[in-house]
């Protein structure tokens, strides 16, 4: 099992004739996902590596029935109506890629997707890949080079960083440790789908059977973690990777991703870890200690 | 993108808000001559990007056009908490009967904006809601749905607030929610809102801050108030060197290669892009290593992004060395960036092999990446090499 995506998993990808997007397309086939369809306005009619395209997603799945997912990998300016589109078109789960996004825009987007039954995961993500299965954005790259870092297993990954989820992922496959399924969350401050939001699709993985997490300084979502580990006794053994320690001392200054600034003393790393540790989530100190507190961790279970 | 408080107070002013009469002085005739007109008691304040001014002495009352003119020079000098003075707000001084306190910022928690009201403003919010829960109100509203007056009446009622005062009050806080929304703010703020001994409620000072992001779509309302596109209002002026990153990330839209911070050390750091970035400069740290600058590079810049960014980075006074450090990629070509950062090293005069210290990115063309630093002497390692043990490289090379 995994989560989220699988074998079966359809998807289109809007905005699909622009540069990132054709390069998104040809990784994701070569992986083996369902793209069915592509869409970009006024490009009905033409193709991206045998992918029909599509004037809207209304046009698409009228041609090629329900999809489960959408890709998108439109310009910042028009990615709150291409939100809506996949929305109100049935679309229940959408991975948004593209960066710099109003928070404001977000928030309208994760509201109108809570009331049509309908997941959002990111935005300024990479999207997500369940390894050997399908894999849905930009996550790890070329096929080739996603094959190489991604392998099946027992672990479940959470990253604010799409560049630091590969990492991770690739630390963990050098340690004989595959992955379940791994999501690039989002760096803004507001994103669609949170860690603690996931913990129940993984605490209800059969396959999965530990967590690592990618966290930075900036927000209150590892509080969020740390309160839901608690309050449902997981039977899921955490381990968090917490980057930008040098920004306690730097409040107010923002640096990575949009998230990421200490605007209250809960959102330093400092306050992060020891709530973390608290509700029983090792915290690693460096990325190469994550696969041996996880033997650690999962030693302890059995 | 933080405001200053004239700032603020000039977009509540377009929505109608009560407000004190003032002007905003740039020599200390102004504030004589603003003082004359409103003829009695003023306020001046002066104009950072800071709280604390009141500590400062950066705030002071004037009875006198002569006394606000001594007060403007006065003020002027002082730095509040790093930040200089960008000019002085001379406004009317008013009789407080009572303050209240009303704020809207984001729950990221939510996923929706939350509006904060208190019935005793003035002081940290926080605090009060610690010790006085009662007097603080906490009330999430759509982002997505019309909103109403009926939500900041809610908001004001919880504390307690009725009669005269909840019906002055309620217009005043439903504008605050309609200005967060419609300019993309992040924190719209009014501390305090005060009811005056006439029973008139008039909005005392006011705090913005804009999403960075927004800033395109708000062209108008920034050109209006007249904040400068390079204006980046971080806690922080830019300096040069990072007004330089920026010019060279916006010369070409192929890939991130700016957001350059600058600090005092001796390592120059071209570091991914977002979470490696913060993950490598922490390891720098860590390793006893005293990076010259924070630069993200990533997201698949052009050879001649690459190029000029290493180039500034050597440009740096201080910088021996400098460390290419990234997590695995995916979508930035190796080979791209290593072209990149060599021709850099060569136009600024100096050998690749000896002033690179590290160059650590696994990924994407990394076969090609490898044969071209292979070509120059660079030392580089590949996914074998944790990023970790590459920044304790870089540092040791730099105690060589």
């Amino acid at each position: 099992m995994s989560i989220l995506v699988g074998r079966d998993t359809t998807f289109l990808v809007q905005g699909i004739t622009g540069r990132e997007a054709v390069n998104l397309t040809r990784e994701c086939l070569d992986y083996g996902s369902q793209v069915v369809a592509g869409v970009t306005p006024g490009r009905a009619g033409r193709d991206v590596y045998g992918v029909p395209v599509y004037d809207s997603v209304r046009d698409a799945v009228a041609k090629h029935g329900p999809v489960h997912g959408s890709v998108i990998s439109v310009p910042p300016g028009f990615v709150r109506d291409a939100a809506f589109e996949a929305i109100e078109n049935g679309v229940k789960l959408i991975v948004i890629v593209t960066e710099n996004i109003p928070r404001q825009e977000v928030a309208q987007m994760v509201e109108l997707a809570g009331l049509r039954g309908a997941r959002i995961i990111g935005p300024n993500c990479l999207g997500l890949i369940t390894p050997g299965e399908c894999k849905m954005g930009g996550i790890g790259g070329p096929a080739a080079n996603t094959r190489q870092a991604y392998t099946r297993g027992p672990i479940g990954i959470m990253s604010r960083s799409g560049g630091m989820t590969t990492e991770i992922a690739s630390t963990l496959t050098a340690a004989g440790l595959g992955q379940s399924t791994a999501v690039s969350i989002g760096g803004d401050a507001i994103i669609g789908t949170t860690y603690a939001e996931l913990m129940p699709l993984f605490e209800a993985d059969p396959e999965t059977r530990a967590i690592a997490i990618y966290s930075e300084p900036g927000g209150r979502m590892e509080a969020e973690l740390a309160e839901w580990v608690t309050a449902n006794r997981s039977r899921l053994p955490v381990v968090a990777f917490m980057a930008g320690r040098f920004m306690d001392e730097m409040q107010g200054m923002r640096f990575g991703h949009a998230g990421t600034i200490v605007e209250g003393k809960e959102d330093t790393t400092a306050a992060k870890i020891e709530r973390m540790e608290k509700a029983g989530i090792s915290v690693a100190e460096r990325i190469e200690e994550i696969p041996k507190l996880l033997q650690k961790r999962l030693g302890e279970g059995a | 993108m933080r405001f200053y408080e004239y700032e603020s107070k000039a977009l509540f002013r377009r929505h109608g808000m009560p407000l004190p009469k003032s002007g905003l002085a740039r020599e200390a005739a102004d504030a004589r001559r603003i003082a004359s007109e409103i003829g009695g008691p003023v306020v001046l304040k002066s104009q950072v990007l800071s709280g604390g001014r009141m500590k400062a002495g950066a705030v002071r009352f004037a009875e006198t056009p002569d006394q606000a003119a001594a007060h403007y020079e006065a003020i002027v000098p002082i730095v509040v908490n790093g930040q200089r003075c960008r000019a002085v707000l001379v406004e009317e001084k008013k009789g407080i009967a009572q303050e209240y306190f009303a704020a809207i910022t984001w729950d990221g928690r939510r996923k929706c904006p939350v509006l904060v009201f208190s019935d005793m403003g003035g002081i940290d919010v926080e605090e009060v809601a610690e010790k006085h829960p009662e007097h603080v109100s906490k009330t999430h509203f759509s982002s997505l749905f019309p909103i109403t007056p009926r939500i900041a009446k809610e908001a004001i009622g919880a504390t307690g607030v009725t009669g005269d005062a909840l019906n002055r009050l309620t217009p005043i806080v439903f504008e605050l929610m309609r200005v967060f929304l419609a300019y993309d703010l992040t924190l719209a703020e009014i501390n305090p809102l005060a009811r005056l001994e006439d029973g008139r409620f008039v909005v005392l000072d006011g705090h913005i801050d804009m999403e960075a992001e927004a800033r395109g779509k708000h062209k108008p309302l920034l050109a209006e108030l007249a904040i400068a596109p390079e204006e980046t209002r971080q806690a922080r002026e830019a300096t040069p060197f990072e007004i330089r990153g920026a010019e060279i990330n916006a010369q070409d839209h192929r890939g991130v290669a700016g957001n350059v911070v600058g600090f005092d050390g001796d390592l120059g750091l071209v570091i991914g892009a977002g979470g490696g970035s913060l993950t490598l400069f922490d390891a720098v740290r860590k390793h006893g290593g005293r990076p010259a600058n924070y630069c993200e590079i990533g997201g698949n810049p052009s050879v001649n992004k690459a190029k000029e960014l290493t180039k500034l980075i050597l440009s740096k006074p201080g910088v021996r060395k400098i460390a290419v450090m990234m997590n695995v990629v995916s979508n930035t070509r190796v080979d791209i960036v290593a072209r990149g950062v060599i021709k850099g090293c060569i136009e600024a005069g100096k050998k690749p092999s000896e002033v690179i210290a590290i160059f650590r990115i696994p990924g994407a063309w990394e076969g090609e990446g490898f044969k071209i630093l292979r070509k120059y002497g660079v030392d580089y390692c590949d996914r074998s090499v944790s990023m970790y043990e590459a920044a304790g490289k870089a540092v040791a090379k730099m105690r060589a």
